[in-house]
């Protein structure tokens, strides 16, 4: 289990630093969001793993144990939410910077791809 | 009023007035000033109505706790010394306020100035009344922001720009020596507490920290009081409107350095270091300024260098180290501040009447403004030191003082000698000012024809006067009481006998005196031609403080920074990220070899459905990016795939929250983007053919991404494996339900137990939300991608050509059937919206999930019938969401501290509602309500700004001329 979520989380990883070091806004855009989605999971498994645990408390209080770690859940909660405005901030200005250029390079100039 | 809440009426006197006069700023500047006027006088009154409590010697005291654990509160403390500050600070602006409102044009922004004023006045009272030394220094500070500011005032010239700002420079960075002077003082003395301070001054001078505590005290006190080598700035403050400088640069901030070594020469005084260091640079600065003075043109100027010079007396007096030094240096800290003031004042009515302050232009205005002359002579005779005049005694005790310093004969000799010239000199300069503009003949060509200003403009230059007259005449009886509470507030036991008289026989001082008087009027009568000859001092002029400043200021300012950046590998951001990935990279290596972190693996728990799963996820994202280039929609699509494998993650490690909002984020993201994608450029495989060097760049990128790819999956592996310790998890688990009342420990953490961080969260929502508005507004697309799309074009040309279709019809009726569906649907998916965040607190759902689902709903309707049909039928007002949001989830937590509870605080408990039974209410229900509403107006405000673009574009391409253009 931890050894495929590793895996994975290093593959999205990896993905996401070869479109950010590309030239194109979009690729970096892209990139972006494959970072984050390594970044949540990263965060998120940090408490460890837990299949069939309990992610609500029930009416009489048992053991802590039986229940999920609500902490690293609340943090990417939290995470998701503010990717999603920093995605819309960085797509608005991609936009302009392509309008004020003419051109989808991310240091403004069109030359080497 | 009991006494000690009236210094706590004084401070807060003034800002409140320059509050009140800023708000009505735009009703004439007669308010303005009478407020000014009135809010000294009172301030005044007050502290008369403290003279009986000052005069039988006590220390009044209030304090307003803040930090105390820090040892840091709100103290102010009135003493025989600060009292007196008190008054001059409320005479000096009652007068300057009166003298203001008629020297000052009708067309400046009076409000402002008179409110900086204000400002400045109450600032200057917080530091004179400070009982804390950290709190000394804010004030501090403070008086030298508004003094850039009114130096700044008329900021259309360069001269006043120039000169506040080199102010601020100067004063602020002593100030910040000064704070951490006073810091270093705290901590020898164990407490930032005036009195404790005051008390502890054997340990303080004993500590081996004193010498750098003390230079670095000085440094705060010599920037303010204008003490050579800092000198430059106070000349080059003159750009200052004339009441500003009468009142800052001449009668009260400048006091700052000098009050502050007077203050604290019980604490710091009496050394070796003190008597050389204050001493020498009080010695220089006096012969400096009184040279400088003779030479200079502009009338303000002479003032400056004179008040330079008379301030290096008064520091001179402190170094010396006798406590009637300190006696005298009050007594000239009042007699200067009046007669300095009231000749700032004549320089500004000369300059007023006669439109020049050259001192070579002006001449013989004694015929046109009689009073303003005699006034000014009364005051320059003062500032000269004759006889029957303030000036006259306190110069007195000075010569007294250099005769009975001690310092070995040679010292001695040249601390006197130079004390007798810097005195000709000042009775040289003031005769020249005096002579120069009131006497002689009057030139033709003065820029206006000058006449006696008005009488309110007379009246404190003339009280003034009187003030100097009264003390010179009568000195035992006007300030001898005030002075003797003053010093002894100071000096404590130590007080010495001094007689404040005119006559003290035929002494020793007074034959300086004489001697100084007649050497500075043959100065005058031999020079007289060459002063009026020369542009600039000769001699001292070479060594410009100002001029090293500027260089300094390059130096600092523009070379060192555009050399460091030139050290910067790159401007541009693509190589930049590649630095910064490349330095995370090697960070995590040197952390990952020092961390006690286990990375081997274990094969034996793999799940294969999971497995299988990410093997689809791994595809998505390898596929997202190799696609990005060339085929953007493939690879949104498929990095939108990765996004939901790991949503099922999510779902499979327990997480249902999670789930559920990246489920959603995952659509409105895409949705986005989508909307997007159609002003990006064109982009077509191998159109460009690709060079050697791009083909390195891109293998050196694989291999950096799969270096990062390796890294991040073993420490992530290493993490998981890692045993947690004892978390606050458990804490936020068990306390959950009782503190919280909520069964969804997630969403109690996000609303209640870590509130303050979602307020900090929902408000960066609501700013890019505005700042992708605002950016959208103002939105220019390249001009090829400003036409409709191709795509568009050609159905439009194939629909046209087919008879018994009506034009544009794909156009008008796209999605027929799934936007009757979606129509159908979208009460359903708001109720589920609503649903989920009502059930938030118990269940899995929230405030986050909801507010996301409702604007999917919103942007569903408005891509199955169009922004028109939705706008024309739905009023959205995603603004008002946004701010009503933010209010509600701020007053929730505000409610808190309406019961005495601290801010964000909940409450819940369980309400009996008939047929819905017992229903949990919680405060925190209500927090999460505006974080709803935050999340519905953002998310829905940024999706519609995009959209709006095409809708735009399509119309200025249609209408030509430009339609106002839609708004979100």
């Amino acid at each position: 289990m931890e050894l495929v979520l590793a895996a994975a989380i290093g593959i999205l990883a990896a993905s996401g630093v070869w479109l950010l070091l590309r030239p194109r806004s979009f690729q970096v855009i892209i990139g972006l969001t494959l970072i984050s989605y390594a970044v949540n999971l990263f965060i998120f498994s940090i408490g460890g793993l837990r299949t069939g645990a309990d992610p609500v408390l029930h009416e009489v209080a048992g053991n802590v144990a039986q229940y999920t770690d609500p902490l690293p859940q609340a943090l990417v909660l939290t995470a998701i939410v503010i990717g999603f405005a920093t995605t819309a901030l960085f797509l608005v200005v991609l936009l302009t910077s392509r309008g004020l250029t003419g051109n989808d390079h991310v240091d403004g100039e069109d030359g080497t791809p | 009023m009991p006494d000690n809440l009236i210094p706590g009426a004084i401070l807060c006197l003034p800002f409140a007035a320059a509050a009140a006069t800023w708000l009505m700023r735009e009703r004439g500047h007669n308010r303005a000033a009478w407020l000014m006027t009135g809010a000294a006088l009172l301030g005044l009154a007050l502290s008369l109505w403290l003279a009986p409590a000052i005069f039988a010697g006590e220390v009044l005291r209030q304090t307003i706790p803040w930090a105390p654990s820090l040892g840091l509160d709100l103290v102010l403390r009135v003493d025989g010394f600060s009292w007196l500050m008190l008054l001059l600070i409320c005479g000096i602006g009652a007068l300057v306020g009166v003298y203001a409102r008629y020297y000052m044009s009708p067309d400046d922004p009076l409000a402002r100035f008179f409110a900086l004023l204000l400002a400045f006045m109450g600032s200057m009272l917080g530091i004179v009344m400070s009982g804390n030394v950290i709190q000394l220094v804010f004030f501090w500070e403070l008086t030298s922001l508004f003094s850039f500011l009114l130096i700044g005032y008329w900021h259309h010239g360069a001269s006043a720009r120039d000169g506040a700002r080199m102010a601020l420079i100067v004063t602020s960075g002593g100030g910040f020596c000064l704070l951490a002077g006073m810091l270093l003082l705290g901590h020898i003395a164990g407490s930032y507490e005036l009195d404790a301070i005051l008390a502890a001054g054997e340990a303080v001078r004993a500590h081996p920290w004193y010498t750098p505590t003390l230079l670095l005290i000085l440094l705060g006190a010599f920037t303010k009081s204008a003490q050579f080598p800092f000198h430059f700035w106070l000349p080059q403050a003159m750009s200052a409107p004339t009441p500003a400088s009468a009142y800052l640069h001449s009668a009260t901030m400048v006091k700052a350095g000098v009050f502050l070594l007077v203050r604290f020469w019980p604490v710091l005084g009496g050394t070796d270091q003190w008597y050389w260091i204050v001493g020498g640079v009080g010695l220089v600065t006096l012969i400096l300024g009184a040279y400088a003075a003779m030479f200079e043109q502009d009338l303000k100027g002479v003032l400056a260098y004179s008040t330079i010079s008379h301030l290096g007396l008064i520091t001179m007096l402190v170094g010396l180290g006798s406590t009637l030094g300190v006696v005298a240096a009050i007594f000239h800290i009042v007699n200067h501040a009046t007669f300095k003031s009231s000749l700032f004042m004549a320089a500004g009515a000369v300059d007023h009447e006669a439109g020049t302050r050259d001192l070579r232009r002006l001449g013989g205005l004694y015929r046109v403004m009689p009073v303003t002359a005699t006034l000014a002579l009364v005051a320059g005779a003062a500032m000269a030191g004759v006889p029957l005049l303030n000036g006259f005694l306190s110069k007195e005790m000075f010569f007294a003082e250099t005769l009975a310093a001690r310092q070995g004969p040679l010292l001695d000799a040249i601390s006197v000698v130079i004390a007798v010239a810097a005195s000709a000199f000042g009775v040289t300069y003031s005769i020249r000012f005096v002579r120069g503009v009131f006497f002689g003949r009057m030139p033709a060509d003065l820029p206006r024809e000058p006449h006696e200003p008005p009488l309110w403009m007379r009246l404190p230059i003339g009280f003034l006067a009187l003030a100097c007259l009264l003390v010179g005449v009568l000195p035992g009886r006007v300030i001898g009481p005030t002075l003797h509470a003053a010093a002894g507030a100071v000096l404590g036991a130590e007080m010495p006998a001094y007689s404040l008289a005119v006559w003290h026989g035929l002494t020793t001082p007074l034959l300086m005196s004489v001697f100084a008087f007649a050497a500075g009027c043959l100065l005058f009568a031999s020079l007289r031609r060459r002063f009026d000859a020369i542009e600039t001092a000769p001699l001292t002029s070479r060594f410009s403080g100002k001029r090293l400043f500027e260089r300094a200021l390059a130096l600092f300012a523009a070379d060192w920074p555009q050399r460091i950046e030139r050290l910067y590998p790159s401007r541009r951001l693509q190589s930049q990220l590649l630095w910064i990935v490349l330095l995370a990279l090697l960070a995590a290596v040197l952390a990952a070899t020092t961390a006690p972190l286990d990375f081997r693996p274990h094969w034996s728990s793999i799940d294969p459905a999971f497995a299988l799963l990410w093997l689809l996820g791994a595809a998505c994202a390898i596929g997202a990016a190799t696609q990005a280039k060339f085929h953007r929609l493939a690879a949104l699509v498929l990095s939108g795939g990765a996004g939901l494998v790991s949503c099922v993650s999510f779902v499979w490690l327990s997480a249902p929250d999670l789930a559920a909002t990246q489920l959603l984020v995952e659509v409105v993201t895409t949705i986005l983007i989508l909307l997007g994608l159609r002003w990006l450029p064109k982009r077509i495989a191998g159109f460009t053919p690709e060079g050697r060097r791009q083909r390195f760049r891109r293998r050196r990128d694989i291999v950096i991404a799969l270096a990062v790819g390796v890294g991040v999956a073993s420490l992530a592996y290493a993490a998981m494996m890692h045993p947690v310790a004892d978390s606050i998890s458990r804490f936020f688990l068990e306390q959950a339900y009782t503190e919280g009342g909520g069964h969804n420990v997630v969403n109690v953490i996000l609303v209640d137990f870590r509130g303050f961080d979602t307020l900090g969260e929902i408000s960066v929502l609501a700013i890019v939300a505005l700042t992708v508005f605002a950016l959208l507004r103002r939105f220019r697309p390249a001009a090829e991608s400003i036409h409709v799309p191709e795509q568009q074009r050609q159905q439009t040309a194939l629909e046209a050509d087919e008879p018994g279709r009506a034009a544009d019809h794909s156009l008008t009726d796209y999605l027929m059937i799934p936007g009757l569906i979606i129509q159908l649907m979208a009460p359903v998916i708001l109720l589920f919206g609503l649903h989920l965040f009502l059930r938030g607190h118990d269940l899995p759902g929230g405030g986050f999930v909801a507010g996301i689902t409702v604007a999917v709903a919103l942007i569903l309707l408005y891509m199955a019938r169009g922004a028109r049909w939705v706008e024309s039928h739905l009023r959205v007002l995603p603004l008002r969401w946004i701010g009503a949001g933010l209010l509600l989830a701020l007053l929730t937590g505000l409610g808190s501290l309406a019961f005495g509870r601290p801010f964000m605080t909940s409450h819940f408990q369980y309400l009996e509602l008939p047929l819905l039974g017992r229903v949990p209410l919680a405060t925190a229900l209500l927090f999460d309500l505006g974080v709803f509403a935050v999340v519905v107006g953002a998310t829905v405000l940024m999706l519609i700004a995009l959209a709006h673009q095409s809708l735009r574009r399509s119309r200025q391409a249609a209408d030509a001329p430009a339609t106002g253009g839609g708004q979100g």
